[in-house]
């Protein structure tokens, strides 16, 4: 049964499975995500204050407007500048955003090349992909970033590169893996015997076929993305001040941890939190939908 | 006819596999009803899906996840299997009633030596330790025809064939002393020559033993070759159910007659048979017979009635309209 | 046997080699690592000097060359800022990491292999939701974050846990949460899946078939062959978060190897971050091939073939 299902040609399937796709999403993954995504479109109209400027009249850590001496004007406090946290959380969802989708793309464009290139072409290419792919593999992603980075200097797009560099070992090898049964059946053989070029056979018959692997891959590297950036910002080798990113708030929220100003440390880390949580869950969906065959990806 | 209570009485027996929160039922074995008596053979035929192995493992109470026994009883030895808890039928499996499993390759422990696998069930039903244990597991081994067996068991599986693994198999469902051995396909990832090998042992250890056997199949020549009494499966039901000469001499349901016809004879001319359409669908099997959309002796009434048992015969049972208006003709 | 380590052993110097080439291609692609760390008075002269010191001046092969010899009798180079060799440097921060890292371990283990076990055998109940929500925040919460929302409550409320530093077992408590945490919830996911995949094989039920008690099935037969790709996990996680708990031990100020790099970059010690990043992928590759050989000794298809 699951052979005759995996025979069939995808376009016959697709238009209706979108539709279903839709209506089975789970719910809370896609009100976060929909959500984050319109707060990341309208920051600049929704956000009270300037996230980069002191608010005018207000203090240095204010708290949210809840506890003693924090003011309605700046709902979840203020930083050690002065700026409206509120605001800079607004705004830093583009931050985490853009890097996370940015950078999945990158290391999955990466990493789907080359694991096509691999697996299709074999022989000595192969062997070099996938040494590379070994010794990258063997750096802790962290370290080898957190590596780049200082190296490369900081600025969004540079690390946007750097993630992407640093992530797509996982795809060469899954997509690689794929390739390897996909050139043995039936309809790539009787394209090549038909005399397709190679290039021909990858775009028309390998490609659209691992586009659902790596679409899985992505949903849920897209997390991992985004947590790697925050960190970097946190070290201070990622998104540079005084642009509003959650990781660059969380740094600059330590040295008030010991006062017990919480709401610096809290907000950006919930923030976080919920949209890894949000696309985590959105993979896990998407994985089962796509790829019920291999769930321990 | 006074006749001694059989060893095993399933009768009605009724399995069903819940999905999807209970709101997708399959019924997968519906009122199957046989006995068996010590010593004597049933083959169990039928297509794949046909509720053959699920009829099995609701014998020993083990059903895979979902699936519930939801009528029917199993008397083994006078006993109500379906009544008991797992607690008492884990002292049943093992020891009285047996399992040979399909695939040899598989259904030994990669991580364990020949030695422990085949002692684990005179270890724990009969409290068989240290030399008497050791002695076991040879006479077992040796039972199976395994050559230096003092040696081999000492063994990984890995580095058996596929033969002698189904034969360690075989000796694993031997070393509690069974009453009741259920083979479920156990030769069809054999070599033919193979397969015979392990026939012939079947049979001999049978001889010995005096032990009762439930051979499930889809070969029909194996059933010629090893059994009594043979019960063709279709769609979870026993459609047909004769001592073995006489289902092959006289086949009364349209089903086995077009099983027999899809066996190739040897300087045969007739060309073979196979049977329309596609094996039915357990969630959604048609009304009436469930045979009735491939059947090519169709009737009318077929499609809306499901036929009941019927004896023809001296001794076996169908379930075909055919066959109950035929009885009702003579 | 033997040729099978024999190209496993090959296998992990050619990474080794692609590693440490790449390593040091990029210190060197990324400009000259003196212009960065030099101070803007500094006259041209000095810095030809220097260059010409640490053979800088010569081709990158020839530096390349170098640098492996080197690193074969153990010298990863010199730190300019501690004016010590880098391997003294790592092998006095590598006891620190050790601590953390098993302590980390520890924790992902107690936490992941018993939730991931229950969650198996007790799957599609409330107990396996509970467990894979906890796998789920387990990716999901930074584990930088916990560690900081940890001392939040534990040493500025609570005041139970000293904040940073090592010492006693009171300081490596919350760092080590904070580092196992992530882990426990891949050892979880893993444990679960394996166990699944057993629980689900013919000799599984097999033995459930030949009777045996449910303890011994669980215990004997699946625990055996399901724990080996979990533990393998564990023995590899210990390696990573030896060289990659950067984030956490800055947090903590714990005076390990992650610390050590980031020292390293903020000096713009290029030597010494060199060596890290380098010793890292070594470790790594070296605990790889361990484990590979491992398996082949554990597993008996492996074992007694070839």
């Amino acid at each position: 049964m699951a052979t005759l299902a995996g025979e069939r040609p995808l376009a016959r399937t697709r238009g209706r499975s979108l539709l279903a796709a839709a209506r089975e999403a789970p719910l809370a993954a896609v009100v976060i995500l929909g959500g984050l995504a319109l707060v990341a479109l309208l920051a600049d109209v929704i956000a009270p204050h300037d996230p980069t400027l002191p608010v005018a009249g207000g203090g240095v850590f204010d708290p949210p407007f809840w506890m003693e001496g924090g003011r309605v004007t700046t709902l979840l406090g203020t930083d050690f500048q002065g700026r409206d946290i509120l605001s800079r959380l607004l705004h830093g969802s583009r931050v985490s955003l853009i890097v996370g989708l940015m950078g999945t793309l990158v290391a999955g464009s990466i990493g789907t090349a080359l694991g096509i290139l691999a697996g299709y072409v074999g022989g000595w290419v192969d062997q070099v992909i996938m040494r590379v792919t070994d010794a990258w593999l063997a750096l802790p992603a962290i370290v080898f970033a957190i590596f780049l980075a200082a190296m490369v200097g900081p600025s969004m797009w540079n690390i946007i590169v750097i993630l992407g560099a640093v992530y797509w070992t996982r795809y060469a090898r899954v997509i690689r893996g794929e390739v390897l049964t996909l050139r043995e059946r039936e309809f790539v053989k009787l394209a090549e015997i038909a005399g397709a070029s190679r290039w021909r056979v990858i775009k028309r018959h390998i490609l659209p076929n691992v586009m659902n692997t790596a679409t899985v891959l992505a949903s849920l590297t897209v997390g991992v993305v985004i947590i790697a950036e925050a960190s970097l910002s946190f070290l201070g080798v990622g998104v540079p001040p005084p642009q509003p990113a959650w990781g660059l708030m969380l740094s600059e929220a330590r040295p008030t941890l010991m006062a017990g100003q919480w709401w610096l440390t809290v907000f950006p880390g919930v923030c976080i939190l919920l949209i890894v949580l949000a696309t985590q869950l959105f993979g896990d969906w998407l994985r089962v939908r796509l790829d019920p065959q291999s769930r321990n990806l | 006819m006074t006749r001694v209570a059989p060893l095993l009485e399933v009768s009605g027996l009724q399995t069903q596999f819940f999905g999807f929160g209970g709101t997708r039922v399959v019924k997968a074995v519906e009122s199957v009803s046989f006995s068996l008596d010590e010593g004597e053979t049933l083959g169990l035929v039928g297509e794949s899906g046909s509720g053959k192995t699920t009829t099995c493992l609701s014998i020993v109470g083990l059903l895979p996840r979902g699936g519930r026994i939801v009528g029917g009883s199993v008397v083994f030895e006078g006993e109500d299997l379906t009544r008991k808890s797992q607690r008492e039928l884990r002292r049943v499996r093992g020891r009285r009633i047996a399992v040979i499993l399909q695939d040899p390759m598989a259904s030994l422990n990669p991580l364990f030596t020949i030695f422990r696998q085949v002692a684990e069930p005179a270890f724990f039903h009969q409290q068989m330790r240290g030399r008497t244990l050791r002695a076991r597991v040879q006479q077992l081994l040796q039972a199976v025809r395994i050559p230096s067996p003092e040696w081999r068991m000492r063994d990984y599986p890995h580095q058996m064939s596929g033969g002698m693994r189904q034969r360690i198999v075989g000796a694993i469902a031997l070393a509690g002393g069974p009453r009741l051995v259920i083979a479920d396909e156990p030769t069809t990832n054999l070599d033919v020559t193979i397969q015979a090998q392990y026939l012939d042992l079947l049979k001999d250890i049978q001889r010995q033993t005096g032990v009762a056997l439930i051979f499930v199949t889809h070969n029909l020549g194996i059933v010629a070759k090893m059994c009594d009494r043979v019960a063709v499966m279709y769609a979870g039901r026993i459609v047909e159910q004769a001592p073995v000469r006489e289902l092959f001499d006289t086949p009364r349901h349209p089903y086995t007659r077009a099983l027999l016809g899809s066996v190739p004879k040897l300087g045969s001319k007739e060309p073979l048979y196979s049977i329309a359409g596609q094996p039915p669908n357990l969630a959604s099997l048609p009304a009436g017979c469930p045979f009735h959309p491939r059947c090519p002796e169709v009737l009318a009434r077929c499609a809306t009635d499901e036929p009941k048992d019927v004896h023809a015969g001296d001794d076996s049972v169908a379930r075909c309209w055919l066959v109950s208006d035929g009885v009702a003709r003579s | 046997m033997s040729r099978f380590i024999l190209r496993r052993v090959l296998y992990s110097l050619v990474t080794l080699f692609i590693l440490s080439a790449t390593i040091f291609v990029i210190v060197r692609l990324t400009g000259d690592p003196l212009a960065l760390m030099a101070e803007a008075s500094a006259r041209p002269e000095d810095l030809d000097r220097i260059r010409h010191q640490w053979g800088l001046d010569r081709s990158w092969p020839v530096q390349y060359a170098t640098f492996m010899q080197n690193a074969f009798k153990g010298e990863l180079g010199k730190s300019f800022n501690y004016r010590l060799p880098v391997s003294e440097l790592y092998f006095q921060r590598l006891p620190n990491s050790l601590t953390l890292g098993i302590a980390a371990t520890l924790i992902s283990l107690l936490i992941g292999v018993p939730a991931g076990i229950i969650s198996a055998v007790k799957v599609n109940t409330w107990w396996d939701y509970v467990a894979k929500g906890v796998a789920l925040l387990g990716l999901s919460i930074p584990g930088f974050w916990l560690g900081l929302v940890l001392i939040l409550v534990f040493s500025v409320w609570l005041r139970w846990l000293p904040t940073s530093g090592a010492g006693d077992w009171r300081h490596v408590v919350m760092p080590a949460l904070a580092l196992g945490w992530y882990f426990a919830a891949s050892m979880l996911r893993l444990t679960r899946s394996s166990m699944l995949e057993v629980l689900g094989s013919e000799y599984i039920k097999l033995a459930r078939l030949k009777g045996l008690p449910d303890v011994v099935v669980i215990a004997m037969h699946a625990f055996k062959n399901a724990l080996i790709p979990v533990f393998t996990l564990a023995g590899v996680n210990l390696v990573v978060m030896v060289n990659a708990a950067v984030i956490i031990e800055v947090i903590f100020a714990w005076p390990g190897i992650g610390r050590l790099l980031y020292e390293g970059i903020f000096q713009r010690d290029f030597p010494l971050v060199q060596g890290v990043v380098i010793m890292a992928g070594f470790m790594i590759v070296a605990i790889n091939l361990v484990v590979d050989i491992l398996y082949a000794f554990i597993d008996p298809r492996i074992r007694l073939t070839r």
